[in-house]
């Protein structure tokens, strides 16, 4: 096992990644010439949505199980920075048994406590969840995102099914990071550090098992390795992302809501991952970026666009089994790719 | 980006202005950002809106004050920051100077801040939540529509004027489904004998039917909208209910966009509503035949709203000369605006929220036996809601 | 609760639960012999009772309805069959959901083009329309009744053909080993489609009878496939009679749930009935694959 492994990163898969930071980051000065900020808007939705599905793929594409929870855990990302917030903003403590917390719109705080949390719900959920398999595993993950939709519906007091505003200023370490151009990068580094750390997972012995596993499980289990310990790591890994991706989402719009946690939002992630290609740690990147862009523009052409969306789905299924990076890499290999 | 931008939006707004000459500008077009949900299950909603909204527009000839409109549509999927997404769009890259469209209270929350501070008026046709008319009430935020719980007082204030002793109510497990049947208790002075909340997009609603027959009540108000409304309404007839326990409702629960799928399952049943389909005033009835000489179908209510606002932004616009640039004329002149209402009398409250009549209807077949919302008597005249008095308006 | 209102709950739940059986057992026929996740199982349900409302409100007559919806979405499930999805028999899971995801959106999309976006409307006939008094205080709207007959003769029906047919030993042998099935020399394209049509009937006999109890409207197969999926999961994927014990169960439970829970755990009670049930039996209580 050690001696090959057909994952070996080739050279586009090293060069992706940093190209697409690399355009990410060049939006802003572009938007800036153009006179057009709401590409920053864009840029930061699409850098979002890529750092929950790079979460997403690490169990779906690394470990091949379809996870139909990550809305959830996104949600509960994007509730931490919302409640903290909001305590804050109306001076009202919170009482977490003897302590109580003024709150903050601090990210430097939230965020760490959203992807804590986020992490923590995944553990639970997991530990339950990963004795299952395949369409099972899918269904039960549903049902816990079914649960943690409806709990947050009945937080009658950070407003229901309405959702909730976040009216303070959001902060990084006591900056101001509520304008469009510091917040883009603060959530491209977040990418970028995501990008980095999860390259190093995957790319470990934890990374092979994992995708061992996934391929042929009674092999990896006769070589003494107990793939659930792998698994529910990954499961948590992928929770603590999307938590803190959840958590970027909610400061940015200064909103979140149950619909952020809904199943189809899961939906959507999983989308996301599979249409840039699961193979790849930097798929999921183009993946977000094709989403976010086709929902914007085909939306803006008719009000049946998901009739053109929905086939898009279908005919990217169908023809490219490594999603939208396999076009990626027959565009740059050119002749050499077969 | 909350802080700075929209000043040098507004700095360059005005410099351009300077340079271009106020004639060149009178011949822009207005621009309006038309975001609703187009999609998906809710997809029928922002059609009601939109259609009622573009016959307004074919009224005045395509225009505003004088000025030609474009109309900019964007569809949120229901989903709060997919509306917060397009209306990013239609402020920053379209400029547009009005939003409006949106039907749902959670996506209104999440867009009209950002909206607001950006610069741009706020005209909602649909969602009235109770955070702009009270607290939250803002210079530049109006509810042409009505604000939420406004229709369940008026119905409180006639089921307690008809002796109705013992009522029972239903809604959905959701803030609006709360603040509807509040609304309804603020006003109604007999016993509540049952208060159910169940959960939104419910189909089946037989077992709570069962208990409800069991509480024997007098009568039942709900507040069911769109398919939960059509589900329990058939449902609740084909258990035979409907001759014993008249249901009651606000006219969301019993509208054109349920009435044709509900059909005689809803007729006797009453709603409590700002306009009705066979409203007898001349803009009424010129809006309906237009509506569905057009469309084919009868219009809504909230059809009604949305034509009606157009109908307020070209008076106000009419009195300032197109001048939408002014923001402070514009704001006063909407305040202040008078126009042929479908809904008769109608103004804006301090809060911005409107001032207006409530109607009694019963469901009764029209001369074609299609269900509508049949007009009665007037339940309450220049009725305004109970967050005003929150709003510390400028 | 008196006695006559639990019996009036108890005839509600095995209601509702016979409805989930006619979605879930083509689910589970299509899950469990082809491997194949269909989520347009819905968007079938949905086709069902659409079809059945033009057609009666073109004709007037709701039997015609019945009669060309039941057979006209079997050939949508054929077509649908033949022209996508046995490319993707033999796919992951993953290329399953996300075709028939796609196929969803479409769908409803297609439909809201089709028939406009107000519901339609699809009343019963005079002698289906009112309620029967079953024992004095117990009275029970008729078409309910009819629903709940209907269902629990299908359900009888898939028992006989399943356990005393050729074709059921087949499907049997189909659902638990692949491989043998196949060796058994049938013409498995054939029947395949065949089978799919089969479910894809049965989904638009539980939308057409879904017509005149619920909204007809663009969306409605999304709902009622989840919870469709939830009982093809707890019952064991392929497994017809685990099928109907989870749809029994789950009707049971959501409508007892509803009444006797508060909402917010109300609404979630099956979801919470799923997870504890696979959590000790991983899959479902009737598992038919080792």
């Amino acid at each position: 096992m050690a001696e090959f492994d057909p994952h070996r990163p080739s050279t586009i898969d090293r060069v992706a990644p940093i190209a697409a930071i690399a355009i990410l980051a060049a939006v802003p000065p572009v938007a800036g010439l153009l006179g057009d900020p709401f590409l920053i808007k864009v840029a930061t939705r699409v850098v979002v949505f890529a750092i929950a599905a790079i979460g997403l793929n690490l169990v779906v594409g690394y470990a091949g199980l379809v996870s139909l929870l990550h809305a959830g855990l996104f949600g509960v990302g994007g509730y931490v920075v919302g409640v903290a917030a909001w305590h804050e903003f109306n001076g009202e403590a919170l009482g977490l048994g003897p302590v109580a917390w003024a709150g903050t719109a601090d990210l430097a705080i939230t965020l760490p406590l959203a992807g804590l949390l986020a992490g923590i719900v995944a553990l639970v959920t997991g530990v339950v969840s990963l004795r299952t398999s395949g369409p099972y595993f899918l269904m039960i993950t549903l049902a816990f995102d079914q649960m943690l939709y409806y709990g947050a519906v009945a937080l009658q007091k950070y407003g229901g099914e309405d959702g909730l505003q976040i009216l303070s200023t959001i902060t990084f370490a006591g900056r101001d990071v509520s304008a469009r151009t510091p917040f883009f990068y603060l959530a491209l580094t977040i990418l970028a550090a995501t990008v980095f750390l999860l390259g190093r997972v995957v790319g470990s012995r934890f990374g092979v098992v994992l995708r061992a596993a996934a391929e042929n499980e009674r092999r990896v289990t006769v070589t003494g390795i107990p793939p659930y310990a792998y698994r529910l790591t990954a499961f948590v890994v992928s929770g603590v992302v999307c938590g803190l991706a959840g958590a970027l989402l909610a400061s940015g719009q200064q909103f979140v809501s149950p619909a952020d946690m809904s199943w189809v939002r899961s939906g959507d992630l999983v989308v996301m991952a599979v249409l840039g290609g699961l193979s790849t740690l930097w798929g999921p990147i183009v993946g977000a970026a094709a989403f976010v862009v086709l929902e914007l523009v085909l939306s803006s052409w008719t009000q049946y666009w998901q009739l053109a969306f929905g086939a898009i789905i279908v005919v990217v299924v169908l023809t490219l089994r490594g999603g939208l990076a396999d076009l990626v890499k027959l565009a740059t290999q050119g002749r050499d790719a077969r | 980006m909350r802080n700075r931008r929209p000043i040098v939006f507004a700095a360059a707004l005005t410099a351009g202005a300077l340079l271009a000459g106020s004639a060149a500008l009178a011949a822009d077009p207005i621009r309006i950002g038309f975001l609703s949900t187009f999609s998906g299950p809710g997809g029928q909603l922002g059609q009601e809106l939109l259609d009622g909204f573009e016959l307004g527009l074919a009224a005045t000839g395509g225009t505003l004050g004088g000025r030609a409109v474009e109309v900019i549509k964007g569809d949120d999927q229901a989903k709060p920051d997919v509306g917060r997404q397009v209306a990013d769009k239609m402020v920053e890259r379209d400029k547009v100077q009005i939003l409006t469209g949106v039907n749902f209270s959670n996506v209104l929350l999440a867009v009209a801040k950002p909206a607001l501070d950006a610069g741009a008026f706020v005209v909602s046709v649909n969602a009235g939540p109770s955070q702009y008319a009270g607290a939250q009430c803002n210079p530049h935020f109006f509810a042409a529509s009505f604000q939420n719980d406004t229709s369940s007082e008026a119905m409180g204030l006639e089921a307690t004027k008809r002796g109705i002793k013992k009522m029972y109510l239903m809604a959905p497990n959701y803030p609006a489904g709360k603040d509807f049947l509040a609304g309804f208790k603020r006003t109604y002075k007999g016993a509540v004998v049952g208060e159910v909340y169940t959960a939104f997009g419910q189909l089946d609603y037989a077992a709570e039917i069962a208990q409800l027959r069991a509480t024997a009540p007098d009568g039942v108000f709900f507040f069911y909208p769109g398919g939960m409304g059509i589900n329990f309404v058939k449902q609740y007839d084909q258990a035979g209910l409907k001759k014993t326990i008249p249901l009651f409702g606000p006219s969301f629960s019993l509208d054109q966009t349920v009435l044709p799928a509900m059909g005689e399952a809803a007729v006797g049943a009453f709603a409590a509503t700002h306009w009705a389909e066979d409203a007898d005033d001349a803009p009424s009835k010129k809006f309906r035949a237009d509506f569905e000489a057009k469309y084919g179908r009868l219009p809504s209510p909230n059809a009604a709203q949305a034509y009606d606002t157009v109908m307020a932004l070209d008076a106000a616009l009419k009195s300032i000369g197109g001048k939408i640039e002014d923001a402070a004329a514009f704001q006063k002149a909407l305040e202040t605006v008078k126009f042929d209402s479908l809904r008769g009398h109608f103004r804006f409250n301090r809060n911005h929220y409107p001032i207006q009549d409530f109607w009694l209807a019963e469901i009764a077949a029209d001369a074609k036996g299609r269900p509508i919302l049949s007009k009665r008597s007037l339940i309450a005249a220049d009725h305004a809601d109970a967050y005003v008095d929150k709003c510390a308006m400028k | 609760m008196t006695f006559a209102l639990f019996a009036e709950q108890l005839l509600n739940g095995i209601q509702f639960g016979v409805t989930l059986f006619l979605m879930a057992s083509g689910l589970t026929l299509v899950f469990g012999i082809m491997n194949f996740i269909n989520l347009a199982h819905g968007s079938l349900y949905m086709a069902g009772a659409f079809l059945a409302a033009a057609v009666q409100a073109a004709t007037g007559s709701f039997l015609l309805g019945v009669l060309v919806a039941i057979p006209a979405t079997a050939a949508l499930g054929a077509a649908l069959e033949f022209g996508l999805f046995r490319r993707f028999y033999a796919r992951n899971h993953l290329d399953q959901v996300l075709v028939t995801f796609g196929v969803v959106l479409m769908a409803n999309e297609a439909t809201r083009l089709i028939f406009g976006p107000v519901p339609l409307r699809m009343p019963l006939p005079e002698a289906l329309a009112g309620s029967i008094e079953i024992v004095p205080g117990l009275v029970y709207p008729t078409f309910r009744l009819v629903v709940l007959a209907v269902g629990l003769a299908v359900a009888g029906l898939l028992w006989l053909v399943v356990m005393k047919t050729r074709l059921g030993m087949w499907v049997r042998a189909g659902s638990s080993n692949r491989a043998i099935a196949s060796a058994m020399g049938v013409d498995v394209g054939l029947v395949f489609a065949g089978l799919f049509a089969f479910g894809a009937g049965l989904a638009g006999l539980a939308g057409l009878m879904a017509g005149p109890i619920l909204a007809v409207q663009v969306g409605m197969g999304e709902p009622i496939l989840i919870l469709a999926l939830v009982v093809t999961v707890i019952g064991g994927i392929g497994s017809i009679r685990g099928a109907f014990a989870a749809a029994l169960l789950v009707g049971l439970v959501d409508t007892f749930g509803r009444v006797m829970l508060p909402p917010a755990l109300g609404s979630m009670a099956i979801f919470l009935l799923m997870a504890l049930i696979l959590a000790f039996k991983p899959k479902g209580l009737f598992p038919v694959h080792g």
